[in-house]
């Protein structure tokens, strides 16, 4: 049996090995971005069909960004969206037979992680300067910073870590059952998969919010002018 | 006799069976205590639900840890290399 932390080479570019996750991930991104593009080409004020569950699927992702962070979903909706919609169709490419899901393989899962790892620092200083992200280190006291720095590295590998071992260990067990089984015996396996892929798309998509969420209110709490306004429009909310 | 695999095999047993138990027992209770809170709060199931769900996920990186040591036991094992 193939080991699970081992990734198929395709072909070379140069030094480059590509393998089979990276032409997987390619080919959904390319579906991604054709797909987006092709439906929100007429865009109307009178909606139709195809339009309102668009805007009824952006509108649910909106709530969702706007309790979790208790913001306003702007800056985020891009980057909360498009990492919800390539985890769960990355999940979900494991039901098109002779596609392994690219979030199976650790390299994919970690390239992500470290995508929400810099997008917590960007919004991070984008909140508070350089100055109030570095001092959020600091918080409470100083005696934390290397606990702070420590935390900071750990939870997003505990992210990367808990998708590919959940994506992984479906794809393996299903792996197991057919070749012991046959035919129609995955298939309950498979249903489950397909909700254990949901959900971990959501949760991924849920921490990366928590993690921008806490690092901007940290920043805030450093700066007492942003602290008197945050307060302000809370209590005008 | 080799000892290496043998070993190998039966720690990767271990550390996901006794690995399992702990989070098993952490997500019934945090399971039980979001339905109870559901059941007196109906209004609040959202973000009761929503809550949860994170949790959830928390607590089951430890199992996944214990499975994530288990294959590194099996097939990236540097005493078997």
């Amino acid at each position: 049996m193939n080991s699970p932390l081992d990734s198929t080479v395709l072909f070379q570019i140069g030094p480059v090995q590509i393998t089979q996750a990276i032409v997987t991930t390619w080919a959904i991104m390319a579906i991604l971005v054709i797909g987006a593009f092709l439906l929100t080409r007429r865009l109307d004020l009178r909606p139709t069909r195809r339009q309102a569950a668009l805007e009824l699927m952006v509108a649910t992702l909106d709530t969702q960004i706007t309790e979790t962070t208790g913001a306003a979903p702007a800056p985020y909706r891009g980057f909360i969206g498009t990492l919800f919609v390539f985890i769960l169709v990355a999940n979900w490419s494991s039901l098109v037979p002779g596609i392994d899901p690219p979030t199976a393989k650790l390299e994919t899962d970690a390239a992500l992680a470290v995508l929400v790892f810099l997008s917590v620092i960007w919004f991070g200083i984008r909140a508070g300067g350089v100055g109030g992200w570095l001092k959020t280190f600091a918080a409470p006291n100083p005696v934390m910073i290397p606990l702070n720095i420590l935390q900071s590295l750990t939870r997003v590998f505990s992210m990367f870590v808990r998708l590919f071992g959940n994506v992984m260990s479906g794809v393996f067990v299903i792996g197991i059952v057919a070749s012991l089984a046959g035919l129609l015996v995955p298939i309950p396996l498979m249903a489950l998969d397909l909700l254990t892929g949901l959900v971990q798309a959501y949760i991924f998509a849920v921490l990366a919010m928590v993690f921008i969420t806490s690092a901007i209110e940290d920043g805030a709490r450093t700066q007492p002018n942003i602290d008197l306004a945050l307060s302000t429009t809370k209590k005008d909310s | 006799m080799d000892y290496a695999p043998l070993a190998s095999i039966f720690c990767a047993a271990f550390a996901v069976a006794f690995g399992a138990i702990g989070p098993a027992l952490a997500e019934g209770r945090a399971v039980a205590a979001a339905m109870d809170a559901i059941a007196r709060q109906p209004d609040a199931a959202n973000t009761i639900s929503r809550t949860l769900f994170v949790g959830l996920a928390m607590i089951e990186t430890t199992a996944i840890y214990c499975l994530v040591i288990a294959l590194l036991l099996l097939f990236a094992n540097p005493l078997l290399a």
